[in-house]
């Protein structure tokens, strides 16, 4: 096989995808309901790496280090920091500003981000430098062929496959996902017929951040180091993904993320250069030739 | 008037012959600010070159003093006591200073006052450029490249090797384009060369294509920060060889982030405080003494320590403290000193040896010292 287009990269980009797409997911949530670009959703990615790291340091006396149980308890603890702050922000900086012109909505998001990436890297028990991410599972390689893969590309796919396919159930069955389908339609309509359209925007925000930490922890086991500004460019690349899948669409979002990490993988091995630039002619290609993205619905204005 | 003339006359001889009786050079180094850690340790190697030396009579049959100024890490601070050690103290040679910055805001003054100067420590290409009084004590960044090809192809026995590098930083492209040209040159093949983009965290698309071609060696010019990355991804997609690269890779967080797979790295260093070469021993038994610590003298010490040597050096055999005569002294040096034997080049950069530092069981252990 070439040394580009071989199962070796291919494993490589489903691993970048999986992390994109659960940021993605979040971002394209909170567009679906809000249609607001949240572009503080990298840094909730980042607390729950911070997160992750505390209840590593705070867990591992208790429980043996690579058990099962500390990983749970290290991914909870992810989950709950990126949608809490997610809750946090919603309710203090995006709520007050709920009925007035979009455009400060999305100044305010930009705020939002640079308070928590300036904040916690101000405060003296994060800091702004680099920290290494501890092993939270022993990491094993799995040779496939002429392929290896380790226990971590499992486990990145795994986690993210679980939590997709976990929300895809909550939207098309529950009765919160029906409010969720109910306000993204149209939220004065949703409010006449009794739902609290507040309470559906906090839960959006909620799921949204949760899945944006989990990947926080992801990305500091398969990439462990962590530092305050880490949530910069997955954020970018995530919203990227999500616009090319369609904002406010749940599969597009996932489909746009695979396709992005794919892409941004065998770029990098046709020429090193090219990787990082791929995301963003993708960017410009979308918005010239279908801005409503692959599975996005028509829509006359999007951002 | 004759009484006065005589008096004045007096005067001047004793304050001639009081001036005869030493020696003076100026040091500077950034004991105070940002880099202060490398001041203290450049300053306390320049003091412990310039006691052994008067304990053993001096240079020149005169006492040395070390007239010693803060440049707080700043260019502009910097600037201001090189001109105070030149037109104040009147020194008759420069031992300074750390920072690149800093030593190129100082170097055109030490030229234009032909004050011959050594920096310990400063590895800007640039810093020599600047004139043909300005002189450095340590190796300048491409050079690594150069002996980290000589180490992976004899010690090693590579004979294949890839490389992979930050693209935006001169640094680590300068280091593979060197390492690079020498190993073609030793007989051996660069199989892929691969660059990344700064600040990225995922580097399994290069690393695939390296280790598709099967190289004996990858050499990987990074920062500690993505050199433990790049080691971590590397062994994950099945990767078991060695990994060589700079002095970049020295940093206690290196073990930190990489853990277990950057064991069986190396990297080249100015010097290795665990070497057994008589010159290190002895030299790290006497800072310990002097200092009364228990901690091994880093590298800064041990090259502010040669720079002092090798200016003193020249000056005794200049035969005469003029900026003239010692220039021309130091460009002819041949010396061992802690660091290595040192020789200086056309461009006033020392030809001369490097560590080699492996990383075993979590630690930086001493492996070898490879000479240009």
């Amino acid at each position: 096989m070439g040394s580009i287009v071989n199962t070796q990269q291919i494993i490589n980009g489903l691993q970048v995808g999986s992390i994109y797409a659960l940021i993605a997911l979040g971002y394209t949530m909170v567009y679906g309901i809000v249609r607001l670009i949240n572009f503080a959703h990298g840094d909730f990615f980042m607390l729950g790496a911070y997160a992750a790291y505390a209840a590593f340091y705070l867990f591992n006396t208790w429980f043996a280090k690579g058990s099962g149980i500390l990983a749970f308890i290290v991914l909870l603890a992810s989950m709950a920091a990126g949608g809490g702050v997610a809750l946090l922000s919603n309710r203090f900086a995006y709520k007050p500003l709920r009925y007035k012109p979009k455009l400060s909505s999305l100044i305010t998001a930009i705020g939002v981000s640079m308070f928590l990436e300036y904040f916690f890297s101000a405060l003296p028990a994060i800091g702004p430098s680099f920290r290494a991410f501890p092993t939270v599972l022993p990491k094993r390689q799995i040779p496939i062929g002429q392929a290896t893969i380790s226990n971590y590309v499992v486990i990145d796919l795994a986690v993210a496959a679980i939590l997709m396919i976990g929300l895809t159930l909550l939207v098309k069955k529950s009765s919160l996902g029906k409010a969720m389908r109910a306000v993204s339609q149209d939220k004065d309509a949703a409010r006449l017929m009794g739902i609290d359209v507040e309470k559906v925007i906090g839960w959006t925000f909620l799921i949204g951040g949760a899945f944006a930490g989990a990947a926080g922890l992801l990305s500091g086991m398969t990439y462990p180091r962590i530092f305050p500004y880490m949530g910069i460019q997955p954020g970018l690349k995530a919203f990227i993904a999500a616009v090319l899948g369609g904002i406010g669409n749940i599969p597009g979002a996932v489909l746009g993320a695979y396709i992005m990490g794919l892409a941004e993988t065998f770029a990098s091995a046709y020429n090193s250069l090219l990787g990082e630039g791929i995301a963003f002619a993708i960017l410009i290609v979308v918005l010239l030739v279908r801005p409503r993205g692959i599975l996005g619905e028509k829509i006359a204005d999007k951002i | 008037m004759r009484p006065y003339a005589f008096v004045a006359a007096l005067l001047v001889f004793v304050a001639l012959s009081a001036g005869a009786q030493e020696i003076k050079i100026g040091g500077i180094g950034p004991v105070t600010g940002e880099a202060a850690t490398f001041g203290v340790s450049t300053k306390n190697g320049m003091t412990l070159a310039v006691e052994e030396w008067n304990a053993k009579g001096g240079v020149l049959g005169k006492k040395i003093k070390l007239v010693f100024a803060d440049d707080k890490g700043d260019p502009a601070e910097g600037a201001t006591v090189y001109t105070k050690l030149i037109q104040q103290d009147k020194v008759v040679a420069l031992v300074g200073t750390v920072m690149s910055k800093v030593t190129l805001a100082g170097a055109p003054i030490a030229q234009a006052a032909k004050v011959p100067m050594i920096s310990p420590t400063s590895t800007n290409e640039k810093v020599t450029q600047v004139g043909d009084y300005i002189f450095r004590a340590c190796f300048i960044d491409p050079f690594q490249g150069t002996v980290g090809a000589k180490f992976a192809y004899n010690d090693l026995k590579a004979r294949t090797a890839a490389c992979i590098f930050d693209v935006g930083n001169d640094y680590t492209k300068g280091l593979s384009e060197n390492f690079q040209k020498a190993f073609l040159a030793l007989g051996g093949k660069v199989v892929a060369y691969e660059a990344h983009p700064t600040g990225t965290t995922d580097f399994k698309a290069q690393l695939t294509k390296i280790i598709q071609a099967k190289p004996d060696v990858i050499y990987c010019s990074d920062y500690y920060n993505d050199d433990a990355l790049i080691a971590t991804q590397a062994r994950e997609l099945g990767y078991t060889g060695p990994f060589v690269g700079g002095d970049g890779w020295d940093s206690a967080d290196l073990v930190k982030i990489g853990g277990a797979a950057v064991e069986n790295c190396f990297f080249t260093n100015h010097y290795a405080p665990d070497a057994t070469t008589p010159a290190v021993l002895t030299f790290v038994k006497n800072y310990k003494a002097r200092f009364k610590t228990s901690d091994a003298p880093d590298a800064l010490a041990a090259l502010g320590y040669d720079a002092m040597y090798i200016m003193l050096d020249a000056i005794k055999r200049a035969g005469k403290a003029d900026g003239v005569k010692i220039k021309e002294a130091l460009a002819k040096t041949d010396l061992a000193v802690v660091s290595g034997q040192v020789k200086f080049d056309a461009n006033r950069n020392p030809i001369k040896a490097a560590a080699i530092i492996e990383i075993k069981g979590g630690k930086q252990v001493y492996r070898t010292t490879v000479n240009p």
